[in-house]
């Protein structure tokens, strides 16, 4: 069975950086990369050319995102299609030029990136390279076996879930002992299963060590790289590096996270959300959701789907919300302007009821709530919380389970989308 | 009987003398959980003020055990050192009693280093984890019990409905459903929702089947992962008690992690659609929506004749 954590890498929260970004910490730890320049602008990527020396190049478009080689760009104003492809093979100067000047600044659309796409603002240009065969590599964190897991394949360049699934046996699984670390059998038995012999072999297992130091070293949720290349010299190199690291681990490397950081590849509102420590994730339903406990918050989307309505976004509290936390929950959600109504779902553990109902409305009378709101308490200090909610003048109405809080929103604003 | 943690099981707690440590030690004391100590590296030879009794704080997890003879102890020690503390604890229990419970409900602790915890405390055969990122478990008693967490410990009942959920307020939910058809549960385990963790569904699953206390179990997952039809399958083969099921991320969209790290669909994997169908493949009453639990439960007990 495949499991779990190919594109995500297991190991959920994660922050992405670019493949240049990628790449630098490959070359810093060891691991073969080509030369390569980050640029911005037309000019620069000129100016790499010149200073690579080679005839050919790779022209290619940086975003958080796959696919890029089988993307689209286009222009964010007209729409209109400007090239095909967000990786190109540049022969000469002149064509650095036009595939430079067709990717910057225009939006890239891939199968990862849904229909609205992304802005390309970097753009790297590598020397070429003389390709033999190409492989499939990554690592990541498997939930299943608790350990890191090296998955390798000799149908590189292939999306991998589709290798999974038609060609399950072509992929090679390695198993870490977190005591132990990265074995030499264990990289010399998935060089030999990919074919690798020779100094070809020799190459993989001078690399592996490097590449899992570069996982353990920066806290990596994942690390693919897709194609991994054997070179007409029989070396191994990585000629792509999508390097995503774990969140929870962000205390230990402030300073070069937030270098590496682009906010311009990340949803403004989440991280607006998450620096009031609220857990924000946006839908396109019309029916807002506050709720306490990620667990509730996805059951509160499922039952108002059940129901015949469409959530407009996750939205989670945590256990410990205060009045300024709810006020500013009230206006995430409102700037969404497909929202037509709000469903609070609060089971009080640690939470109090009344404190939560204060809160509500403090946030009504703020922001001057004109959509229907359904409000459901339940647990600790509920009667008080109830009784404050119907001693308000404020337009809100109570409902005693979720059930009867997700009938009540959708029937208020007038049945489901 | 109970599971794991007995109505009268002696706790220690780790990072007793932090803000958190010390409001959820009097919360559970006050509960009637046996608190008989602490630890906090440093602040040794102290005394926290719990309320309803002072208790000793330690240096070491290895003093406290030694002092106390503790059965579980519960860890409330921020990220940056919370798999220290597990382990701390795993080799406590190992040297000094050969078992021993660690709860532990930090959430945001790097991943790699609980790849390294969860391998530490698993050479550790008698010692067992709950969590990280989880509310904690809880064996409610006639009067007062064991609460081992940051559940709210009064809508809680004995009885004998076993709970184990991946979720925290999602389980209140679910024990609030069991009491509404009149039902106490045995002992109710949140396992926590992060990607790498300890103790898991089928650990649960079959401590419940061997536990006389325990009569029906209700078990509530969510996206992510393929725990919950690794567990399912499991259960068909093991399971005797009725079991009652619920996913939570139906309508959570791919590749986008829904508050806990662990709940994220990604490569198509992990949906609540497939859990859902593992679930019903193995016999397991499925509940679509949270509150009907209760009503689902209750068919199930009736079948089982339970009722």
């Amino acid at each position: 069975m495949v499991k779990d954590g190919f594109h995500q890498g297991g190991a959920g929260i994660r922050m992405n950086i670019h493949e240049y970004q990628g790449k630098k910490l490959f070359r810093e730890a060891g691991v073969a990369v080509l030369d390569g320049t980050h640029c911005t602008t037309v000019e620069q990527a000129l100016e790499a050319y010149d200073a690579l020396g080679t005839k050919v190049v790779a022209v290619k478009s940086q975003i958080h995102a796959g696919g890029r080689g089988k993307g689209n760009l286009y222009c964010p104003n007209s729409g209109d299609l400007i090239m095909e492809g967000g990786v190109k093979i540049a022969f000469s100067r002149k064509e650095v030029e036009t595939y430079a000047d067709n990717i910057l600044g225009h939006i890239l659309v891939t199968k990862q990136t849904g229909k609205e796409g992304k802005m390309v603002r970097n753009l790297y240009v590598e020397s070429g390279c003389d390709i033999a065969h190409e492989y499939y590599l990554a690592m990541l964190v498997d939930r299943e076996e608790k350990s890191v897991l090296i998955m390798a394949s000799t149908e590189g360049g292939m999306d991998i879930e589709e290798v999974a699934e038609h060609n399950p046996d072509a992929i090679h699984k390695v198993w870490i002992d977190p005591n132990a670390g990265l074995l030499p059998f264990q990289t010399r038995n998935l060089g030999a299963s990919l074919g690798l012999t020779g100094s070809s072999l020799k190459s993989f297992a001078k690399m592996m060590p490097k590449l899992y130091n570069v996982f353990m070293k920066n806290d990596c949720a994942m690390v693919e790289i897709n194609p991994l290349v054997k070179t007409s010299g029989d070396e191994m190199v990585a000629l792509d590096a999508k390097v995503g690291f774990d969140s929870n681990a962000e205390f230990r490397h402030n300073s070069s996270w937030d270098e590496m950081r682009d906010m311009s590849e990340e949803e403004e509102t989440e991280i607006r959300a998450s620096e009031a420590g609220l857990s924000y994730v946006k839908l396109d339903g019309n029916i807002g959701c506050l709720v306490n406990g990620a667990g509730l918050a996805m059951a509160t989307m499922d039952v108002i789907k059940l129901y015949g309505g469409e959530p407009a976004n996750f939205l989670d509290v945590g256990g410990g919300a205060n009045e300024e936390q709810v006020t500013t929950a009230f206006s995430i959600i409102l700037e969404d302007p497909n929202v037509k109504g709000i469903l609070v779902n609060i089971f009080g553990g640690i939470m109090r009821c009344d404190i939560i109902a204060r809160g509500v409305i403090a946030a009504v009378e703020n922001l001057g709530l004109e959509v229907p709101l359904v409000v459901r308490l339940a647990g600790t200090n509920v009667e008080e919380g109830k009784e404050i909610l119907a001693q308000s003048t404020l337009n809100i109405h109570p409902a005693d389970d979720l059930a009867n809080g997700a009938q009540r929103i959708v029937e208020l604003i007038g049945g489901g989308n | 009987m109970s599971v794991w943690i007995k109505e009268d099981a002696k706790v220690i707690v780790q990072g007793i003398t932090g803000r958190q440590g010390q409001f959820h030690s009097m919360k559970m004391a006050e509960y009637g959980t046996d608190i008989v100590g602490g630890c906090t590296p440093g602040k040794g030879g102290q005394m926290v003020d719990l309320g309803v009794r002072e208790v000793p704080v330690w240096d070491s997890v290895e003093e406290a055990v030694n002092e106390t003879d503790a059965d579980a102890t519960i860890v409330y020690v921020p990220p940056p050192f919370a798999a220290g503390a597990i382990m701390e604890a795993a080799e406590a229990f190992d040297r000094i009693k050969g078992e021993g419970i660690i709860v532990c409900i930090t959430e945001g602790i790097p991943t790699l280093d609980m790849v390294k915890a969860v391998a530490y405390v698993s050479d550790r055969p008698g010692v067992r984890l709950i969590g990280p990122n989880c509310p904690g478990i809880i064996t409610p008693g006639e009067t007062g019990g064991a609460k081992l967490g940051i559940m709210p410990g009064h809508i809680h009942a004995k009885g004998r409905i076993g709970i184990v959920s991946k979720s925290g307020t999602l389980t209140y939910e679910a024990v609030a459903q069991t009491m509404s058809i009149g039902e106490g549960q045995s002992t109710c385990i949140g396992i926590g929702g992060d990607p790498v963790n300890g103790t898991g569904f089928i650990d649960c699953l079959a401590a419940f089947e061997s536990d006389p206390q325990t009569e029906a179990i209700v078990m509530i997952g969510e996206i992510g992962g393929s725990a919950e039809e690794e567990a399912a399958a499991w259960a068909k083969e093991n399971v005797t008690k009725p079991i009652v099921g619920f996913v939570a991320g139906a309508t959570a969209p791919p590749g986008k992690r829904m508050g806990h790290a662990g709940a994220i669909i990604s490569g198509g994997k992990g949906t609540a659609a497939e859990k859902f169908a593992a679930f019903e493949a193995a016999g397991i009453h499925v509940a679509r929506d949270p509150s009907v639990i209760g009503s689902v439960l209750k068919v199930a007990l009736e079948k089982a004749g339970l009722l």
